[in-house]
């Protein structure tokens, strides 16, 4: 057994293709690189775009680190600083049948393309049936000291467009295997990736071809007393406070959302009807956000089965603020997960 | 050199001053970061300091300028000081930003005319262009100077602002501090024609090129550029050709930069040859310029003492400011 774990992702075609290597660990952000590099082998129409991802740098993250000496520079194209114009040409490439992959350098920066894609990809389909089938990865979420324009979690605006898909994974596993869908579905598909967790979580990623099909939640703790339903950074956040109520008798119950668009109506209805008590977080801000959509939803159709209020946590409704002690009071974390879990257990 | 009659020799030390007091300062954040005292990321301006400066000061404190990550000398000229620049790096409750923007961002503040950076790029420029028209408005003899990356040029904002300034003749300076590189990518894969002061013709504005690297010749090319705003002829791009000496951000080791290209530009530092050039001239002797040395190391360990020392926002803060007039 190698150590793929430690590297910074593995390009050994040995361990690609040894689907009994059940051990084997990898970095969340391994697992995006190692995801790309499979579909760019598998399919010649894959193709990368976005700002320094060529040659041995490989992007802001690294997340490409290699590909253009594996694929050449006519697949992992380095483009000016231009986002509306080259994602709009990505476009422009989908519609021809190629499925161009966007590296946005910050998701913050993605604004910057809102009107290419909110405008003409999300609704190309729906006006004259022309498909779009780019993804675009979008380096997202905070915690990191990085300011108000390198921490937006700017999911809600795209979860608000029809047309589009949103994803935002929050393991090693899910990172490959919705990456892997993304890239074969047929729409425009946002891919948030979470920031923090790049190099400080790594998991368990199945080798070979592994896809996580796009509006399927994952119950990631089983619970009885109350349920804590999340996404991306977050998903770490829950699960510790879980650990903490179980240690004083409270039985949490976690579901992972992992797609945000579409959601997963039902594993959402069944866990709120499974334990009667709902508690929604998300590191962007709270002010209507998905979390807002899953609370509406839970209140629609499960109004019955509630013992209690629909409970969000959220960002606040400010620009992320940079300083730490600011930047701590802003976002949601473990310990006040716990807290408002507590709270709503006893109601 | 024409320059110099521009300028005083007491005026020639000023820029001198302000150029070793963006050096210094730079390289005392460079240290802080690398000894692990710093907050988030920051970028270095090294080599970019006659642009910023020489720009500056040839501005009158009513002009607005809209600085961008590699201006710290423009920021520092225009009045903010060391301490509360300082303070904006480590997220100080006194810093520019009271704690809320990073590192070189969010250092806006009004009444020095200092709008402040805009992350995405190049988006400084049409908001720039916006404090010009503001002066025609008004009818005030008054310019708006923004600076901007080569990388930036490739933006449709860039042009869209170069196009407006000319049209409606604002007194608007941009400048294009083309430092060869845009993060990890060299000039040669953002466009085919690398003199990007040839953009203005097209868009019937004035447009030239400087030596980046030529304290006098980036006041003299502004100074020209703002005579010529505020007679009522319109805009000025200008091209500071420099290089960006260190990697984008702090953490950037910038391997992909060859080595004989940093060693050129090393041989052209703004600051060491501004020095040289008025020791030649006469301008001062080795120990007035030793002396402003010794000044301005003081000066800056004193800021960052100071700011080190200064509290971090308290957080029961946090929402407040996101509306004015609350
Ligand atoms: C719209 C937008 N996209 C991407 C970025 C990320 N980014 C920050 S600086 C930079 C490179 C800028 O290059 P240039 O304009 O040449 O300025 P320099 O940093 O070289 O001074 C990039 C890509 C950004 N700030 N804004
Ligand atoms: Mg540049």
């Amino acid at each position: 057994m190698k150590t793929a774990g430690a590297l910074p992702f593995t390009d050994d075609p040995n361990m690609l293709q040894s689907p009994t290597d059940v051990a084997r660990e990898l970095t969340y952000i391994a697992a995006i690189s190692e995801a790309l590099r499979e579909e760019m082998r598998r399919d010649p129409n894959v193709l990368l775009m976005g700002e320094d991802i060529a040659g041995e740098f490989g992007g802001a993250f690294k997340v490409t680190k290699g590909f253009e000496a594996e694929f050449g520079a006519r697949r992992v194209i380095n483009t000016p600083i231009a986002e509306l114009g080259f994602v709009a040409a990505a476009t422009g490439m989908a519609l021809m049948g190629l499925r161009p992959v966007v590296e946005m350098q910050f998701a913050d920066f993605i604004s910057s393309a809102f009107d290419s894609i909110v405008q003409f990809a999300a609704t190309t389909h729906y006006r004259w049936g022309g498909a779009v089938p780019w993804v675009i990865r979008a380096p997202a979420d905070g915690g990191l000291r990085a300011g108000p324009f390198h921490s937006q979690n700017p999911e809600a605006w795209f979860v608000h467009t029809p047309g589009l898909k949103v994803v935002a994974p929050a393991t090693p596993a899910d990172a490959k295997g919705l990456l892997i869908a993304a890239i074969r579905d047929d729409n425009p598909v946002i891919y948030f990736e979470s920031k923090p967790l790049y190099r400080s979580l790594k998991g368990h990623v199945p080798p070979g071809e592994y896809i996580v099909p796009l509006g399927k939640a994952n119950l990631a703790r089983v619970g009885a007393d109350l349920s804590i339903i999340t996404y991306g950074a977050m998903l770490h956040q829950a699960l510790a406070a879980a650990e903490r109520l179980a240690q004083e008798g409270v039985d949490a119950e976690v579901l992972d959302l992992r797609s945000l668009k579409p959601l997963d109506k039902e594993a959402i209805l069944a866990t709120a009807r499974k334990t009667g008590k709902v508690l929604v977080v998300h590191a962007a801000n709270k002010l209507a956000g998905v979390g807002a959509e899953v609370a509406a939803l839970i209140a629609e159709e499960a109004f019955e089965w509630l013992d209690a209020p629909v409970q969000r946590m959220g960002g606040l409704d400010t620009p992320i603020p940079f300083s730490p002690p600011l930047e701590d009071a802003y976002r949601p974390n473990a310990e006040k997960i716990y807290a408002a879990a507590r709270a709503l257990a006893a109601y | 050199m024409t320059t110099s009659r521009l300028l005083t020799n007491q005026q020639r030390l000023e820029l001198f001053y302000w150029m070793l007091l963006t050096r210094i300062f730079d390289e005392t954040m460079v240290n802080l970061w690398k000894q692990g005292r710093g907050v988030g990321g920051t970028f270095s301006q090294r080599g970019h300091e006659a642009i910023s400066v020489g720009a500056a000061y040839a501005l009158g404190p009513e002009d607005v300028i809209a600085p961008m990550h590699r201006d710290l000398g423009a920021y520092l000229l225009r009045g903010l000081t060391p301490a509360r620049v300082f303070g904006n790096l480590l997220g100080r409750a006194d810093g520019v930003s009271r704690g809320r923007d990073a590192n070189l961002h969010g250092m806006g503040d009004l009444r020095h005319n200092i709008i402040g950076f805009i992350s995405h790029l190049p988006h400084s420029l049409p908001v720039a262009l916006g404090a010009a028209m503001s002066f025609i408005y008004r009818n005030e003899p008054r310019v708006a100077l923004t600076f901007t990356g080569d990388g930036a040029s490739s933006a449709g904002l860039f042009h869209e602002t170069l196009n407006m300034a000319s049209l409606w003749n604002a007194p608007l300076i941009v400048i294009v501090e083309n430092n060869q590189y845009a993060y990890s990518t060299p000039l040669h894969q953002q466009m085919k024609v690398p003199d990007i002061a040839r953009r203005a013709e097209i868009y019937g504005m004035a447009g030239v090129t400087v030596d980046g690297n030529d304290v006098e010749a980036v006041y003299a090319a502004v100074h020209a550029a703002a005579t010529r705003a505020r007679g009522g002829s319109g805009p000025t791009l200008i091209e500071a050709k420099t290089m960006r000496m260190l990697g984008h951000a702090i953490h950037d080791g910038a391997e992909y930069v060859p080595k004989e290209l940093l060693e050129y530009w090393e041989g052209r530092d703004p600051v060491k040859r501004y020095r040289q050039k008025l020791l030649d001239e006469g301008v001062a002797d080795e120990t007035e310029l030793t002396e402003i040395a010794q000044r301005v190391e003081v000066e800056i360990a004193d800021a960052l003492a100071q700011a080190e020392a200064s509290p971090l926002p308290d957080p029961a803060t946090v929402e407040q400011g996101v509306y004015a007039g609350e």
